[in-house]
C-alpha cells in the first residue's frame, strides 16, 4: 500500500478525463434560458465621461437589456472591496478610492468598465457594445511608475496628493542610517520588477444567475476556491451567506490572478437578477490582459551595508509599488506585508529597513500573482549578494555562504520577528552547484567563446513563506458502501489535489485510491468553508485538515470496531486500515466499520449512525518557509543581444514532498514562470496617451517550449517543524529563484564587456544597447 | 446563414452558421464538442488544434465554411470508443504532462501531428516543433517528455 501512500510520484486521477477533452470549464457548459453578454470598456488612460447614449445600441438585434453605472448607483450596489488596511508608520490609514462596478464620470485606466450589453447570443452583445455613443473628454494620464510619483504627473485621485496611495515604512529609518554611516562596505542596486500579467491559459468567463424562488445569486467561475470568491461577492451583496453560491468546476489556470472576484462578475450576477434569466460571458484574450489584476511593477533602490569580511550589518530597500488606477482585493498588500515577510530572505542581518511607497497610476490595478511580493524580495536581495560580493573582491556563493542563517540558529526570528522553523541553505546551496556543475563553469564558458557568444552563470537563492490564510476545513465522510469521501475547502485548478490528498488520507485510513472520493471547495453549497488555494498553503492548509479529519475518524470507528470485535477499545489497534483485537486477533477492515455505522443494530447503544468527521485546522501566526537554490546558465550573443537560457538547475526545500511528480511539476511551471519575467513577459503602457500596448501574445510574450531548457531540478526535504505533515509549501519558488538567477547569469557573462545592469526583462534590443553602451 | 457538412471523429456533421463562424465555434458550440479550448484572439496558443484531413489546424485559423466536406479529427475522437487511451494521451498521463489542462488537448493534437511526421523525435526538436502551443502551467518540461515518451510508443504499437 505504500505505493499509494505520500512520497509516492502516484500518478493524477483526474488526467483521464482531461486528456480525453472531458473538462468541464465553464466556457463548457450553458444555463437553461441563458443570455450572453459583452463590457463596454475605456479606450482611454483617463478620461472623463462627458455623455452616454444606449439608444441605438438598444436597438441592434437581439439585444435584452443595457446596463449602466447609473442603473448600479440607482440599485444602491455597493463599492468594490479592498480587502487589506495599510497603514504608514504615523498610523495614518492609506487612501483607498471608492471603485464601483460600473463607472459613470471618469475612467482611470484603459479597460475600465462602463457598461453591460446583455443579447441573445455573444456575437449580438459584442455587436451592440459597439454601437453605444459616448463622449469624452480626454485627461493627461501617468502610467509610468517612476513619474507617477512627480509633482507634474496627473492627479488620479483629489484625495490622495501626489498620487500617493500610502507610504509603509517597518521602522523608523534612523537605526539604519546609523548603520551605513560606519559602515565599510557597501553594495547598491537599483532593480525594475516589471510589470507581469498572469496569464492562465483560460480566458475570463462566467455565468451569473438568480434562483428568484431562493433568493440566491449564483456565480458559475473559473477561481482559486469557491469560498474566497464568496467572501469578496458578499461585501458587494451583503446577503445571508446561503444566499450566494458560487460554483468553479475545472479552471484553465490560476496563478493568483483567478482567486480575486472582479466587477466583471458582480456585474454579471447583478444583471442575472435583474432579468431572472442566466447571463454568460465569453471574456477573450484582450479581455483577461487588460481587465485581470497585473502584478510586480516595483522600482527599487536597495543597499547592503557590509562589514570588512563581507557580513551583511544593515539592508536598506526603498520601493515605489505601483497598484494600479484603483485598490483591487489585496492590491497594496502584496508589496507591503506580503513581500516584508521574507524581507532580508536567507541571510542574518541584523537591521533591515523597508520603506514601499504604493503609487496610483493610469493602469490596471495590481496583486497577487504566484510568489505575490516574495520574488521581489528575492531579486532584491539575490540581486545585492552578487553586487556585495563585487564590493567585496568575494565569490557570488562564498559571500552567500557567509551570510546564510546557519542551521544551529533555528528556528530562527528574522527581522520581521517571524519565526523561520527550519532549512538547510548552505547545504541546499551546495547541493544545486553539483547539480549545475558549478565548477565546470570554465571549460563550457570557453566553449561558448568559440562560437562568438558569452556564457555566464548566475544564482538565485529564495525564502518563501507559504500557508496563506491560517485555517482550513477537512471532512471525511465514510460512506455506507464503505468508501470514504474527502473534502476540503482548497481548490485544484491544475495542482493534481484529487491525486494527493487522496495520498494524504490512504496513508492514514489505508484505503485503496479508489475507494475514496474528493470532493473541494467548488462550490459553496456543497464545501461552505475553506480559503482556497493559493500562496502554496494546500498542501500545509488541506492536506492538514484531511489528516485530522482522517484522525478522527479512526478514533470514532475504533469504538465501533471495539462494539463489533466485542472487546474493549484499549484492546484495538488500527494499522494499514484494518481494526485488529489484540485479544483474540480478530480483525475488521474500516471500511467495513464504516458499513456497520450506517446500521443502527450494529451501533453500541445510543451511539448516532455515520462515521463523518470534520475538523478545522488552524495555524495560528506560523507561516512555513520553503526555500532553495536556483542556478541558471546563459548564453548572450554579443552580436544580438540574445540571451539564451541554456541550463537551468535546481533544488528546493518544501519540506516532506507528498507526491514528487507533482512536486517537480510545480517547480518546473514557476521556473517557466520566472525564466519569463527576466526574458520576455513586460506589460507595456504608451508614455504618451497611456495606451495600453499589451493586449494580446503578440504583444506579452509568454515563454514557449523552445525557450525554457530542460529544468534540472531535485529537492532537500527538510521537514517542516510547525506542522505534522512537514510539509511546506512548493508552487512559488521558481518564480522567486529564477529571475535573479537569470539577471545575474547574463550579468556575469556580460561582465568582461562591462556591462554592470541590466533591467528586465533582458530583451535582445536592452542588452545589445547596454552591450553597445559599455564598449 | 450557411449549411456547412463534415465528418467530425468519423460522425456526419453539418449546420447552418454565418460567413463569420469560425471552425472552433462551430465544433464548441454548435456540435458541443467541448474539448477544443479557446485560449486566445490571436491564433497564438494553440489550444484549439485539431486535425482537418489529417494534419494539425487551429481552428480560430479557418472559417467553419471552409471546413466543408473536409474530416475533422478533435480531442474526443483519439482514445479507443471503449475509453482506452491513445497511447500519446498515456503518456501525458504517465509523463504529468498536464497540470491545469486547458492546453492540453491542443497539445495532444499537436503531439499526433509530430509524431505523425518524426516517429523517432527528440526533445530538441519537439521544443520547436511546439511554437504554435502555449502551456503556462507546466514549464514545457514533462510536456516534452510526454511528447517523445507518446510518439515513441506509438512506433512500439505501430
Amino acid at each position: 500500500m505504500e505505493k499509494f501512500g505520500i512520497g509516492q510520484p502516484v500518478r493524477r486521477v483526474e488526467d483521464v478525463r482531461l486528456v480525453t477533452g472531458q473538462g468541464t470549464y465553464t466556457d463548457d457548459y450553458n444555463l437553461e434560458g441563458q443570455a450572453f453578454s459583452s463590457f463596454l470598456r475605456s479606450p482611454y488612460a483617463h478620461a472623463n465621461i462627458l455623455s452616454l447614449d444606449t439608444n441605438e445600441a438598444t436597438k441592434s438585434p437581439g439585444v435584452i437589456a443595457i446596463f449602466t453605472g447609473k442603473d448600479v448607483d440607482a440599485d444602491g450596489m455597493n463599492d468594490m472591496p479592498c480587502m487589506v488596511a495599510i497603514k504608514n508608520l504615523q498610523g495614518d490609514p492609506m487612501y483607498a478610492p471608492r471603485r464601483r462596478p460600473l463607472v459613470s464620470d471618469r475612467v482611470r485606466f484603459v479597460g475600465d468598465l462602463i457598461a453591460i450589453v446583455v443579447a441573445e447570443t455573444s456575437v449580438q452583445a459584442r455587436d451592440a457594445v459597439e454601437l453605444i455613443e459616448i463622449e469624452y473628454e480626454e485627461l493627461p494620464s501617468v502610467v509610468d511608475t517612476g513619474k507617477s510619483l512627480n509633482s507634474d504627473a496627473a492627479q488620479i485621485w483629489p484625495e490622495a496628493d501626489g498620487n500617493l496611495c500610502v507610504h509603509f515604512e517597518n521602522k523608523d529609518r534612523s537605526e539604519i542610517e546609523e548603520i551605513f554611516r560606519t559602515a565599510p562596505k557597501v553594495a547598491k542596486v537599483d532593480l525594475v520588477n516589471n510589470r507581469l500579467i498572469g496569464s492562465p491559459m483560460e480566458p475570463r468567463v462566467a455565468i451569473g444567475d438568480y434562483d428568484a424562488i431562493s433568493g440566491t445569486m449564483i456565480l458559475y467561475a473559473p477561481s482559486q476556491g469557491a469560498n474566497r470568491m464568496h467572501t469578496t461577492i458578499s461585501k458587494v451583496f451583503p446577503l445571508e451567506p446561503e444566499k450566494i453560491r458560487v460554483i468553479s468546476k475545472d479552471t484553465g489556470g490560476g496563478f493568483g490572478v483567478r482567486s480575486k472576484a472582479y466587477a466583471e462578475l458582480m456585474m454579471l450576477m447583478w444583471a442575472a437578477k435583474q432579468l431572472n434569466q442566466p447571463v454568460k460571458w465569453q471574456g477573450d484574450r484582450f479581455e483577461s490582459m487588460v481587465s485581470d489584476n497585473h502584478s510586480r511593477d516595483n522600482l527599487t533602490h536597495a543597499e547592503l551595508a557590509l562589514d570588512t569580511e563581507g557580513r551583511a550589518l544593515g539592508l536598506k530597500i526603498e520601493t515605489i509599488a505601483s497598484v494600479g488606477a484603483y485598490l483591487s482585493e489585496m492590491g497594496p498588500g502584496i508589496p507591503t506585508y506580503n513581500g516584508r515577510r521574507v524581507t532580508g530572505t536567507v541571510y542574518k542581518i541584523p537591521s533591515v529597513y523597508q520603506s514601499v511607497k504604493c503609487a496610483f497610476s493610469n493602469t490596471t490595478p495590481t496583486d497577487s500573482y504566484r510568489g505575490a511580493g516574495r520574488p521581489e524580495a528575492a531579486f532584491i536581495m539575490e540581486r545585492l549578494m552578487d553586487e556585495a560580493a563585487e564590493v567585496m573582491g568575494l565569490d557570488p556563493v562564498e559571500i552567500r555562504h557567509l551570510n546564510f542563517v546557519p542551521e544551529e540558529e533555528f528556528p530562527y526570528i528574522n527581522s520581521q520577528n517571524l519565526e523561520i522553523d527550519s532549512g538547510a541553505f548552505s547545504e541546499t546551496l551546495s547541493l544545486a552547484l553539483e547539480k549545475a556543475d558549478w565548477s565546470g563553469i570554465d571549460t563550457r564558458r570557453a566553449g561558448s567563446k568559440k562560437n562568438g557568444k558569452l556564457r555566464g552563470i548566475g544564482v538565485g537563492y529564495f525564502l518563501e513563506s507559504s500557508g496563506g490564510r491560517p485555517q482550513e476545513e477537512g471532512r471525511i465522510r465514510m460512506e455506507a458502501d464503505g468508501t470514504a469521501t474527502i473534502m476540503v475547502g482548497t481548490f485544484s485548478h491544475g495542482q493534481g489535489h484529487a491525486t494527493a490528498f487522496r495520498q494524504i488520507a490512504h496513508d492514514t485510513l489505508g484505503l485503496p485510491l479508489d475507494k475514496m472520493n474528493f470532493i473541494d471547495g467548488g462550490d459553496t453549497a456543497v464545501v461552505s468553508f475553506g480559503h482556497g488555494t493559493g500562496g502554496s498553503r494546500s498542501s500545509q492548509m488541506g492536506g492538514m485538515a484531511v489528516l485530522l479529519a482522517s484522525k478522527k475518524v479512526i478514533v470514532k470507528g475504533k469504538a465501533i470496531a471495539s462494539h463489533l470485535l466485542q472487546t474493549g477499545e484499549s484492546k484495538v489497534e488500527f494499522a494499514n486500515g484494518v481494526y485488529t483485537s489484540t485479544d483474540s486477533g480478530a480483525s475488521i477492515s474500516i471500511s467495513e466499520v464504516a458499513i456497520a455505522a450506517h446500521d443502527p443494530d450494529k451501533l453500541p447503544d445510543g451511539m448516532e449512525t455515520g462515521l463523518d468527521e470534520k475538523e478545522r485546522y488552524d495555524r495560528g501566526e506560523l507561516f512555513n518557509y520553503p526555500n532553495g537554490a536556483h542556478i541558471a546558465e546563459v548564453e548572450v550573443d554579443p552580436e544580438t543581444g540574445v540571451v539564451t537560457v541554456d541550463r537551468y538547475s535546481a533544488v528546493d526545500d518544501s519540506g516532506v514532498i507528498i507526491n514528487p511528480m507533482l512536486f517537480h511539476g510545480q517547480v518546473h511551471g514557476a521556473i517557466a514562470q520566472g525564466i519569463g519575467q527576466a526574458l520576455y513577459e513586460h506589460t507595456v503602457y504608451d508614455d504618451d496617451t497611456g495606451q495600453f500596448l499589451s493586449g494580446s501574445f503578440m504583444d506579452y510574450c509568454l515563454p514557449r517550449a523552445s525557450m525554457i531548457p530542460d529544468l534540472n531540478v531535485g529537492s532537500n526535504e527538510v521537514r517542516c517543524k510547525t506542522n505534522e505533515l512537514g510539509v511546506k509549501g512548493a508552487g512559488e519558488g521558481g518564480c522567486c529563484g529564477a529571475p535573479p538567477a537569470v539577471v545575474n547569469a547574463a550579468l556575469d557573462a556580460l561582465k568582461e564587456i562591462g556591462v554592470t545592469d541590466l533591467a528586465m526583462p533582458l530583451t535582445p534590443m536592452r542588452v545589445w544597447q547596454a552591450i553597445q553602451a559599455a564598449k | 446563414m450557411t449549411t456547412v457538412s463534415m465528418t467530425v471523429n468519423g460522425k456526419k456533421v453539418s449546420g447552418d452558421v454565418e460567413a463569420r463562424t469560425l471552425l472552433v465555434e462551430f465544433i464548441r458550440e454548435h456540435l458541443r464538442l467541448t474539448g477544443t479550448h479557446v485560449g486566445c484572439d490571436t491564433s497564438q496558443c494553440g489550444a484549439c488544434t485539431i486535425h482537418v484531413d489529417g494534419i494539425s489546424v487551429k481552428s480560430c485559423t479557418m472559417l467553419a465554411v471552409q471546413a466543408e466536406g473536409a474530416a475533422i479529427k478533435t480531442i474526443e475522437g483519439v482514445a479507443d470508443a471503449d475509453g482506452t487511451l491513445h497511447p500519446m494521451q498515456a503518456a501525458f498521463q504517465e509523463n504529468h504532462g498536464l497540470q491545469c489542462g486547458y492546453c492540453t488537448p491542443g497539445m495532444v493534437m499537436t503531439a499526433l501531428d509530430i509524431a505523425r511526421r518524426i516517429p523517432d523525435v527528440d526533445s530538441d526538436t519537439v521544443r520547436h516543433e511546439l511554437e504554435g502551443n502555449l502551456c503556462r502551467c507546466t514549464g514545457y518540461e514533462n510536456i516534452v517528455k510526454s511528447i517523445v515518451a507518446g510518439a515513441k510508443s506509438m512506433q512500439v504499437e505501430g
